[in-house]
């Protein structure tokens, strides 16, 4: 069973010629099959841990360790992640000029399961995820990104997500920006993702409302760098009535 | 009009849209247009239409101490209907389409002994183009070339350049009217080459003229390609795409003069840099006459630099002496390579070298898929992937 393990990661990133620490020890595991949710206010460090654990090339990791299966992440480049079963959902997903859709999930499809996907399989299997998530078919002729609304960019991920199939998926705010259909639709996808038990999803998200659609078995409350409380589903509740203010205010306790 | 403008060290974009009484595109030569070499002073490099060029990489072209010898062949492959004649320098057809306004293009027009003419009668539609192989072989030569297209005339040209040589040229494309004229102008030189070139395209009532120059080796590659309008309704579309390597150097000037009402231009120019000292320069004028009204114009330029130690030039110029115009507007951009793209595609599996290759690929794709002509688009294609490979092995 795919396990992914964050141990007490620090990440610094460097901004106007000063060194600074966003993530101050984030300790978290993630087993195959679980869903993480990962709750926090805005600037709490949640896309650094996404971005990170993806192996972006701003962030610094000056401590801690990252497994998955007990293999060393932090050692391997961005697509040796990927190739490894890792799979990051973005926040704002890049444009990618003059590259189609369908050139680009087939060139990644190829590179994730190593060897190209039969072709005629591959055009169905494409074409019927892009119908569960509501695209239209043209999107697979646009190029990556580009002109797409916030939430067509997050179906984009999520389509991904559907055809990649990786051990562990980070899905970063993808809830933010959506309109409650896209919302819906959107969950599905995940919820299909998530069913069939091979997957360990961390939920990062600002806002409790797409926890009624994907159920985590374990809430997290990020603050500051680090995970300030960790708990079962009432705990979203309890953000929800309450905010993050007892999390912001006072510092965070474990 | 002009659009925002990113710029990264080691590149230069200076761009203007001046509403004028006068074009300064035709005063800021340092000497009027001439067949005569005399005419113009030996450059010392300060001048605007030189200041980008490293002169002493020239091999004499531009100070009279070039001289020609063997070792430039031209062959020409042409359809059925189509002639193809060396003529002398007394031939009425040379010089029509434009007059040399630098130095080196006076020297071609002053030194060269035979001139290559190809006529393509009026009325004739070819299915096959016409292939022009230039190859050196370590020669140093002078260079006329005419294509002529008689009205309603259609033809593709190809001219591929290859090998090693020292070559000044001018080339003249006459289109009559309702003609269509596509040329393509191949610059795949080996490393030490070094090629300045003025293209003159005359474009005729009603006809249709599209270029599309390709720069990928050579030493020194300095093209001018020009255009002016015989009649009203003509059209032009000039496009380019260039890959400047390490120590190349790789400059396109262009000009459009709108002196005939109700004609359009598009200009679209992008390359890629990668390498110490790879140097690409753009110059965009495009000049609207007070009588060119109608006139639709745009104009743009974007580079890709892939790597430190390389440098753009940029500059685009529309001048406008008429405002019943349809549309006039420029843009040019100098961007990295945007690490952001790389890492979107990286965390998706996708190695770093295909990636790189991917982001290129777009980066060109939109302008290959302009060119209309399935094999020149494939073979650039191959050409960019192969620039690529070389760069990341
Ligand atoms: N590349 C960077 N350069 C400078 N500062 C950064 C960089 N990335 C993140 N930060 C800073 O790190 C802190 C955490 O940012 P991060 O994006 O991880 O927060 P977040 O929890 O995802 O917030 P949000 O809810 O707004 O998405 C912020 O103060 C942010 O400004
Ligand atoms: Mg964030």
């Amino acid at each position: 069973m795919a396990t992914l393990e964050i141990r007490d990661l620090r990440v610094t990133v460097e901004a106007d010629n000063a060194t600074k620490e966003i993530l101050k020890g984030v300790d978290l595991t993630v087993k195959q099959g679980e869903t993480h949710a990962i709750m926090g206010p805005n600037g709490s460090g949640k896309s650094t841990l996404a971005y990170s654990l993806a192996g972006h090339p701003k962030y610094t990791i000056t401590g801690g360790t990252v497994t998955l299966d007990g293999e060393d992440v932090l050692e391997m480049s961005v697509d040796e992640r990927a190739r490894a079963g890792l799979f990051l959902a973005m926040q704002y997903p890049v444009e990618v000029p003059g590259v189609s859709v369908s050139n680009f999930l087939r060139t990644s499809a190829t590179a994730i399961r190593g060897e190209a996907p039969k072709l005629r399989t591959w055009v169905k299997e494409v074409k019927e995820a892009m119908e569960r998530l509501n695209m239209d078919p043209s999107f697979a002729e646009r190029n990556v990104n580009e002109g797409f609304s916030g939430g067509e960019k997050k179906r984009h991920e999520i389509l991904q997500l559907e055809l990649l199939k990786p051990k562990i998926a980070i899905l970063d705010e993808t809830d933010s920006g959506l309109d409650v259909d896209a919302l819906r639709v959107v969950s599905e996808g995940v919820n299909r993702v998530r069913e069939t038990g091979e997957v360990g999803t961390l939920l990062i998200t600002h806002y409790t409302r797409i926890l009624r659609y994907i159920k985590p078995d374990h809430v997290h409350v990020f603050a500051a760098g680090r995970i300030a409380e960790s708990g079962g589903p009432e705990l979203a509740d309890k953000l929800e009535a309450e905010g993050y203010e007892a999390y912001t205010k006072g510092g965070a306790s474990a | 009009m002009a659009e925002a403008q990113n710029i990264p060290v080691g590149s230069t974009t200076a761009g203007s849209i001046a509403v004028a009484a006068e074009s300064t595109v035709v005063s800021r030569m340092s000497a009027p247009p001439s067949f005569d070499v005399a005419d113009f002073p030996v450059p010392h490099g300060r001048e605007e239409e030189w200041r980008f060029t490293p002169l002493e990489r020239l091999r004499g072209l531009h100070d009279g101490t070039a001289v020609a010898t063997e070792g430039l062949k031209v062959d020409v492959q042409a359809p059925e209907g189509v002639t193809v004649a060396t003529v002398g320098r007394d031939d009425v057809r040379l010089g029509k389409a434009g007059t040399p306004v630098d130095r080196v293009a006076a020297q071609a027009y002053s030194a060269f002994e035979k001139a290559g003419v190809i006529t393509v009668p009026k009325e004739t539609v070819l299915t096959e183009p016409i292939r022009v192989a230039v190859h050196g072989e370590g020669g140093t030569a002078f260079a006329h070339q005419v294509i002529e297209l008689g009205a309603f005339a259609e033809a593709v040209v190809v001219i591929d350049h290859t090998g090693d040589a020292v070559l000044a040229a001018n080339v003249d494309y006459i289109l009559g009217d309702g003609a269509k004229l596509t040329v393509v102008s191949v610059q795949d030189w080996d490393d030490k080459a070094v090629h300045v070139a003025q293209h003159n395209a005359l474009i005729g009532r009603d006809a249709s003229f599209k270029s599309v120059v390709v720069t990928f080796g050579g030493d020194v590659v300095r093209l001018h390609p020009r255009v002016t309008y015989a009649g009203t309704g003509g059209e032009a579309e000039l496009f380019g795409l260039y890959f400047t390597d390490a120590g190349q150097h790789q400059e396109h000037r262009l000009l459009v003069t709108h002196n005939t009402p109700h004609c359009k231009s598009n200009v679209v120019y992008k390359g890629a840099l990668q390498g110490d000292d790879a140097h690409a320069v753009w110059i965009g004028d495009v000049l609207i006459e007070a009588k060119a009204e109608g006139t639709d114009t745009y104009e743009m330029n974007r580079n890709l630099v892939l790597t430190d130690g390389a440098r753009v030039d940029s500059v685009p110029n529309l001048e406008i002496e008429t405002g019943e115009i349809v549309g006039a507007g420029h843009a040019s951009a100098t961007g990295r390579f945007d690490d952001e793209q790389l890492f979107y595609l990286m965390a998706r599996g996708i190695p770093e070298h295909e990636a790189r290759r991917l982001v290129v690929r777009g980066f060109f794709a939109e302008l290959v898929q302009q060119i209309g002509i399935e094999d020149i688009e494939e073979r650039l294609i191959a050409r960019i992937e192969e620039e690529l490979e070389a760069s990341v092995a």
